[in-house]
């Protein structure tokens, strides 16, 4: 039996309007879920050309839970998301040269070959570069929470994590401490049904990750992460609420891994039906024929903004593979940060 | 002023010039600290700047790298320093490789008592700093005095790093000297000569300095004289004052309250070995506690920590060669 608060899906144009999205949001929402998709299908490419190295991760299939929920979020509140939330870099502006750099491993990476794959953030734009335990972040964006409170300054603060993560301790002592102290921090959980091999069942023992919010005394909401609408309208809920002094919440979007857990897992493990019934669901199509029907999206316009996409990527592409790679030189450059460091747009 | 009222002075006035600076950890706010060194700091800071975390090592410590990054200068308080392990991923995992990985400076400060001598047992006697000194991207700082307890602390709530500020226990209330009032900075990396001398140098921190200290004393009629080099802080540590000591009496006992493998004091040797080997008229010596937990009872627990006798025997050893 659910706990958590099952979300509606979205209906018409007018209920986005009055979720605060415009047309031109809309759009823009359209051609950040389709730019997410493509950095990744391009990294792809990039990846068996043999110029990635290590590994490389998508998050096919959670455009709309990431796009949806940084399209939520204030210019001035901040997040750490995840490896399958390209989208959220997507939508706060990241340039998607600096992306394929950072794939590359190059020196115009934003972690200067440092770091690989999704380990990036630019902290101009609110965001907090993720590490590889997870859900490591979720006690970090907590305490940007705890900071915005102290000041008492109206940010917000977002923390990812996985429905596997959330088996882990930092989990619960982050939305303990929330909890506890009311935070203005949400939770996202980017169900995605598999952590690498396993599945649900042997993750958590409720119906929804979400439930587990009761116990922390903050609401629990499941919504469908394949309806970006609806996961920007709760997202946006739980954001505001939050930003109000009402605390935290755990939103928990739905959805399913469409590939491997990285390029070299074929994800046998997952029932081919499974597959086939979510790639029914695509959030990008879905989403686009939602638009035609309740936005006058035009062909023209797709392909004016596939068009874009498309440019854009191929430019940066271009730039990226321009980028040098980093001098060995610098390896130990930035161990210990240096007071000139602190200058930086969080402690001014 | 005791070594404890130093360290509860110096965070006081660093609360008082930067608002930026808070803490939290448990039991610091209402009941003053597990040592009372938050005592009063409450009712003069409020409940947000004095925060009584859950028992949640991971989050206070991961807490605080996130609000570090939001620009405060959080001060974290583990109950004891044996609890640090519950947070060594917050520590390890993300604070000490922000900076270098993604350009985030994390400006956080954790305090934690550490040390044995009273029967606190395999969990409240603890030493860990070589831990964490083998970890690139952490500071780790171990005052031995009240008058460098105060200004090394305020140098690390001030660095733009993770600091790992280890306070001895046993010198909370044992240990009295002159503090200066005002404010001031310890730097880091400077090692302290605690006392001079010309036969043997005894290169140590915390606790150990006092311990070697009433050795040299008794040296002193057996007409031994001992130079005793505080390091102050290991991460960075000061080689230079080392060598110099080490050229200057050609005799070296290396001596910490940490066990002896892979304790800090085989990174000095190591390095003497390949920087002074030349100066060097006898085998160097460590002299550690035994490769096994803390114990509880006070006949094991003076078994396992150096005590003056050890340290005496030790540098006789090495004088004697």
């Amino acid at each position: 039996m659910a706990i958590a608060r099952e979300a509606e899906p979205v209906g018409s144009l007018q209920e986005v309007r009055e979720a605060g999205l415009d047309r031109e949001d809309l759009l823009a929402v359209y051609r950040n879920m389709l730019l997410t998709r493509a950095i990744e299908e391009r990294g792809h490419i990039l990846y068996k050309q043999g110029k990635i190295p290590g590994s490389f991760y998508t998050g096919r299939g959670n455009e709309a839970a990431s796009v949806g929920v940084a399209t939520a979020m204030g210019s001035e509140d901040v997040g750490t998301p995840l490896h399958r939330d390209m989208g959220v870099h997507v939508t706060r502006g990241v340039e998607p040269w600096r992306i394929f750099a950072q794939y590359m491993g190059r020196a115009d990476g934003p972690t200067k070959g440092k770091d690989g794959n999704v380990h990036m953030a630019d902290s101009n734009l609110g965001l907090l570069a993720m590490v590889s335990h997870l859900p490591a972040m979720l006690p970090v964006a907590v305490g940007c929470a705890l900071a915005f409170r102290i000041r008492e300054e109206n940010r917000v603060a977002v923390g990812w994590f996985g429905e596997g993560a959330s088996a882990r301790g930092d989990a619960h002592e982050a939305m303990n401490l929330a909890g506890v102290r009311k935070l203005p921090v949400v939770f996202v959980c980017d169900n995605n049904q598999w952590a690498y091999s396993t599945p649900t069942y042997l993750e958590y023992a409720t119906e929804h990750v979400a439930d587990r919010a009761e116990a922390y005394g903050f609401e629990g909401v499941v919504v469908d992460g394949n309806d970006v609408l609806a996961v920007y309208r709760e997202a946006k809920r739980a954001i505001e609420k939050a930003r109000q002094g009402g605390g935290p919440t755990l939103l928990e979007c739905l959805t399913l891994r469409m590939e491997g857990h990285a390029v070299h897992d074929d994800a046998f493990y997952v029932p081919k039906d499974m597959f086939e019934r979510w790639a029914e669901n695509d959030p990008i199509e879905r989403f686009r024929s939602w638009l035609r029907e309740h936005a006058d999206l035009t062909d023209e316009q797709e392909d004016e903004i596939s068009a874009g996409v498309k440019k854009l990527l191929n430019d940066a592409l271009q730039r990226a593979e321009e980028s040098p790679q980093p001098d060995p030189g610098t390896l130990r450059d930035g161990v210990f940060a240096t007071p000139e460091d602190l200058d930086t747009p969080h402690h001014k | 002023m005791t070594y404890l009222q130093a360290i509860s002075d110096g965070l006081r006035q660093e609360m008082r010039r930067d608002k930026r600076v808070f803490v939290i950890g448990e039991d610091v706010g209402v009941y003053g600290g597990a040592f009372k060194v938050t005592l009063g700091f409450q009712e003069e800071f409020g409940p947000w700047r004095v925060i009584d975390a859950p028992l949640s090592e991971t989050a206070i410590v991961g807490g605080c790298t996130g609000a570090a990054i939001m620009g405060m200068r959080p001060v974290a308080e583990m109950q004891f320093a044996d609890f640090i392990s519950c947070a060594w991923d917050h520590l390890v995992t993300v604070a000490a490789k922000q900076r270098w990985r993604a350009g985030t400076p994390v400006p956080i400060t954790v305090r934690l008592p550490s040390g044995g001598g009273f029967s606190g047992g395999p969990f409240h006697s603890q030493n860990p700093e070589s831990s964490f000194a083998h970890i690139p991207g952490l500071k780790v700082i171990c005052p031995a005095t009240p008058e460098d307890a105060k200004g090394l602390l305020a140098t690390a709530i001030q660095d733009p790093n993770p600091c790992l500020y280890f306070e001895h226990k046993h010198l909370y209330r044992r240990l009295k000297a002159e503090v200066p009032d005002e404010r001031y900075e310890t730097p880091f990396g400077k090692a302290r000569i605690h006392r001079e001398g010309d036969d043997v140098s005894v290169i140590t921190l915390g606790a150990m300095v006092h311990t070697a200290d009433e050795a040299a004393k008794q040296l002193e009629d057996e007409d031994i004289s001992v130079e005793i080099v505080d390091l102050r802080t290991l991460i960075p540590w000061d080689k230079q004052a080392v060598l110099e000591s080490v050229s200057k009496t050609s005799k070296v006992v290396v001596l910490h309250e940490d066990t002896l493998t892979g304790g800090f004091g085989g990174e000095i040797a190591a390095t003497i070995a390949e920087e002074a080997f030349e100066d060097l008229d006898a085998p160097l010596k460590r002299i550690a506690a035994p490769d096994c937990p803390v114990p509880f009872s006070p006949v094991l627990e003076k078994a396992y920590i150096p005590q003056v006798e050890d340290v005496l025997a030790g540098i006789k050893e090495v004088a004697e060669y």
